[in-house]
């Protein structure tokens, strides 16, 4: 029996932990309330992160622009086949910090921190999809050192290194089959691992077209973050299968795809500006995760299949008088999940983002920024046709109906120069 | 000032919009179409009680199948459902009180198999609580385990059967008159499969009675196939009373025993080599076997326990002339002084017996005793199925299979012609089909649900294969994810003939085979 058991009944799957989903795109209040644009934009530090080369082009000596915003994902599932309902309701907070210094007229120096990947989904335990996710918790702090080159009044390239710091915490059951209960409580797994260290780059270039056009190009590299020695502990083992759940440590690769931008601005007035980007992520590196227990318990694969995935953002400014400053953009998200690899620990289709804000400016040096976004989905019917049941050996289990999310997202911060 | 209000009312909107909502609720779309569920009665034997591991337990029953269709019902105007009450049974246990080894089976990890290895089939530890005290009650649920369809018109059935006897109304009460007092406006009727199935699982032993001709139920033993006449007539009784205040409902036919575990899970040649070479007196054993070959005119095949293949088991076959005085003949010629000290007893022994074929089935009660020494017997004669034939109750032979077929095809034919009468009188469909007989035989080859998930009807083969199985560790009634399988195959009848919109269960959320550690 024992020998069964080990044998066959895990392959344990795990879950999206960088998902596109949850890429969502909150570096900068300024940029951010003009659609999340910016590889052409010279506006704020925020271009530390949006094109490093831009820092050239920043008029003060020293900017710093500081911010926060909370992050409210809601995501309603239900499937009328079997009168399945559930919800969950997330916060997130995600921050940004930028700097940048003029050492002289042909170099600037700078520091970016920022949140690109951090997110929360929880359902209930044992919900319908339990054997999917029961929840994930993915934290990622990213610190940018960079530095900008000025080649002559038109042109500037920039770049760092990126530093990754992150952590992990994801639980699920094993499987959707209550053999492996105790009490009613399905036996689940938590997949638990932090300060996983990675590095990658961000480099760009920008180009002053005219005095009011203005063109960037701005690629990050794709950033592996290999957690090794997390631990994965099993909780509500059935005494029949205790010896075999015994708690462990594991490995997972989890793939940060490269992402290239390329964009223009438009400055027609000293009132007005206008903004497009495009954004191109690689995210058919993400083609399965495999979480590889250190003990007798066999690698668990789990496909993900991601393809390549486009945004297209614009955005506005319209500096109203010295003190206000008003933004709006639009962008659309193309989601990397296919057909029959939605999963409900990324449940993002493609999506429409609104955003707005503005700047109130208390005076020459310090200025508040206001943002908001708002990311609509459409409802949409999809499974993750995957998952392979441990306690079955033939046919792979659908787990699916529609989902509909919403992502709301109010965000402030201070933008400080001289 | 203006523009701050224009943002902030902006930001207002993001807030109120951002609540995601669906265009319909899940349950928009659900409907009874033309079916009316306010009182839903479900009319049938074990299967219907929710009876599983040889028993109904008070968790077992939550999964009959009549309680997951009541469920979905709800959602469209389905009433209460009740089943009769199995509070007594605190523990789960199932059984009755004062019959050891009358509890649920389970799978206890460490005790060992007749082959060797361990998670032997056993009643779980504990004294049963469940006893006879009269309930006297009506319930939604009249699934009475052991009913055959004469039976539930038997006035007085309780003093037959201690499942009704717990909660007829009355003691003269009838299944059919109690299930009647809940005055159905929708019901389900699988009533049958013991007219057949009790002489199938018996291994044969009782009277075929198409084949005799008797139309008397009162003279039937409980073994008996009931004929074909008799059950068209008992069933045409029961439908019309079901439909007698105007329900609907759904029949479900008989479904064949060769899909069903009990029959399919020991072969005719489950003695492998190493078992046999392990036994001390093979030698004595395999020139025994040489000897019947040559004394039985070859009806038993003699032993290879070196080509890799299993070996058959040797059955007795009433069907067959008697050898015995033939063998005893061979015997005592042989010039061995084995054979023929035992010459009359070798007689006596084989007479009828011969080797399995693939046309016999063996049921799931010989897999505990195939290869164990028979105290009954004198030593070598004595290994059941090796040395010592198998006895009638263990086997089903080909002339049983086809009594039992045809019992099987013709009550189907009953279940369906009756049915297509009503509508054809009706003018619409008062009483839909589910052919439970096709969507088991499907278990065969693998039956994929709507989640791709594939069952097979795979006996409890190890933990390896719980995720697949759909039947309990009786071999004969589903488990709880196999009755979760057959109220989705009666939900899809009531969708396309009731013109209903109803949702299925899942049966992977439903839990299939009870492992304990140690029981």
């Amino acid at each position: 029996m024992r020998k069964l058991f080990s044998l066959s009944l895990l392959t344990l799957a795990s879950a999206t932990m960088f998902a596109g989903g949850y890429r969502v795109s909150i570096q900068g209040q300024k940029q951010l309330a003009m659609g999340h644009t910016g590889v052409a934009v010279v506006n704020s530090a925020e271009v530390a992160f949006f094109n490093p080369a831009g820092m050239s082009f920043l008029d003060k000596k020293f900017n710093l622009s500081v911010g926060g915003n909370a992050l409210f994902a809601k995501t309603r599932f239900q499937s009328s086949q079997f009168n399945q309902t559930a919800a969950t309701d997330n916060v997130g907070t995600p921050f940004s910090l930028y700097a940048t210094y003029k050492i002289n007229d042909w170099v600037s120096a700078g520091l970016a921190v920022y949140t690109p990947y951090g997110s929360s989904v929880e359902w209930n335990q044992d919900w319908a999809g339990a054997h999917l996710v029961n929840n994930i918790d993915l934290q990622a702090i990213f610190i940018q050192p960079t530095i900008s080159f000025k080649i002559e009044d038109k042109f500037s390239i920039g770049g760092g290194p990126i530093f990754v710091q992150g952590s992990v915490n994801f639980n699920r059951n094993l499987t959707p089959n209550p053999v492996l209960s105790n009490n009613g409580s399905g036996t689940d797994v938590t997949l638990d691992a932090s300060g996983i260290s990675a590095t990658g780059y961000n480099i760009g270039m920008m180009f002053k077209l005219t005095n009011q056009v203005m063109l960037g190009l701005d690629y990050r590299s794709e950033i592996i973050m290999e957690a090794r020695g997390g631990s994965a502990n099993f909780a509500d083992v059935p005494a029949i299968a205790s010896a075999s759940f015994t708690n462990t440590t594991f490995s997972a690769d989890l793939p940060l795809p490269a992402e290239i931008t390329a964009g223009i601005s438009y400055r027609p007035t000293d009132k007005w500006l206008f903004a497009f980007d495009y954004n191109y992520t690689k995210w058919d590196v993400y083609k399965s995760l495999d979480v590889d227990f250190d003990n007798t318990l066999p690698t668990s694969v789990n496909p993900r299949n991601y393809k390549n995935a486009s945004t297209y953002r614009l955005g506005a400014q319209y500096q109203a008088n010295d003190k206000f400053t008003f933004r709006a953009g639009w962008y659309f998200d193309e989601s990397p999940v296919q057909d029959g690899y939605f999963a409900p620990e990324t449940p993002r289709n493609d999506s429409n983002g609104y955003t707005g804000g503005l700047t109130y400016q208390v005076n020459s040096k310090l200025g508040i920024d206001l943002s908001f976004l708002y990311l609509h989905f459409d409802q949409v019917d999809n499974s993750y046709d995957y998952f392979d049941d441990p306690t079955t050996t033939t046919g792979l289990s659908s787990f699916g109906g529609t989902y509909k999310s919403s992502v709301f997202s109010p965000g402030i911060g201070i933008t400080y120069g001289f | 000032m203006k523009n701050k209000f224009i943002a902030l009312a902006a930001l207002a909107i993001g807030f109120a919009s951002c609540e995601p909502e669906f265009e319909k609720e899940v349950t928009a779309d659900y409907s009874a179409g033309e079916a009316d569920f306010s009182s839903y009665v479900a009319v049938g034997n074990s299967l219907t009680a929710g009876f599983m591991d040889n028993t109904v337990s008070r968790v077992g029953q939550t999964y009959s199948y009549p309680n997951l269709l009541a469920q979905q019902f709800a959602l469209v105007g389905g009433g209460a459902f009740t089943q009769p009450s199995f509070a007594e049974d605190v523990n789960n246990l199932g059984g009755f009180a004062g019959q050891p080894g009358s509890t649920r089976l389970v799978i206890d990890a460490t005790q060992l198999n007749a082959d060797g290895t361990r998670g032997a089939v056993e009643p779980i530890a504990g004294a049963s609580t469940i006893t006879l005290t009269p309930q006297a009650k009506a319930y939604n649920n009249m699934g009475v385990p052991g009913a055959k369809s004469f039976h539930l018109g038997i006035q007085g059935y309780g003093a037959l059967n201690p499942y009704f006897a717990r909660h007829a109304t009355t003691p003269t009460a009838t299944v059919l008159g109690d299930a009647m007092s809940k005055a159905p406006t929708f019901f389900t009727n699988w009533i049958g499969s013991n007219d057949v199935l009790a002489y199938a699982t018996s291994g044969g032993v009782g009277v075929d009675q198409n084949a005799a001709g008797n139309t008397n139920p009162t003279t039937y033993g409980f073994n008996d196939i009931t004929n074909a006449n008799t059950f068209n007539s008992v069933y045409s009784t029961i439908v019309n009373t079901l439909t007698s205040n105007g329900a609907k409902g759904v029949v479900c036919t008989i479904p064949s025993v060769t899909s069903i575990p009990f029959f399919t899970t020991v072969k005719y040649n489950p003695i492998p080599d190493a078992a046999l070479s392990a036994n001390p007196n093979i030698a004595l054993i395999t020139s025994l076997h040489q000897f019947l070959a040559l004394a039985t005119n070859g009806r038993i095949s003699p032993l290879n326990v070196a080509d890799g293949l299993p070996n058959a088991v040797i059955i007795n076959d009433e069907t067959l002339s008697d050898l015995g005085t033939q063998i005893t003949a061979f015997a005592n010629g042989s010039g061995n002084p084995i054979l023929i000290a035992n010459a009359s007893t070798l007689g006596n022994l084989y007479g009828r017996a011969r080797s399995a074929t693939s046309s016999d089935l063996i049921v799931l009660r010989a897999s505990s005793i195939i290869g164990q020494v028979n105290t009954s017997a004198p030593a070598p004669f004595n290994v059941n199925g090796v040395t010592l034939p198998l006895s009638d109750q263990f086997v089903l032979i080909p002339s049983e299979l086809t009594a039992i077929s045809n019992a099987t095809a013709a009550y189907n034919n009953s279940i369906i012609s009756i049915a297509d009468a009503k509508n054809a009188a009706a003018g619409k469909t008062v009483v839909a089909v589910a052919d439970m007989n096709a969507i088991l035989a499907k278990l065969v080859s693998g039956l994929k649900i709507e989640t791709g998930s594939i069952y097979t009807a795979n006996y409890f083969g190890g933990s390896a294969t719980e995720g697949q199985v759909l039947f309990s560790l009786d071999g004969v009634h589903p488990n709880a994810r196999g009755y979760a399988v057959i109220a989705n195959e009666i939900i899809k009848v009531i969708n396309t003939k009731f013109k209903a919109n109803l949702p299925l269960q899942n049966p992977t959320y439903f839990p299939g085979i009870n492992i304990l550690p140690t029981n």
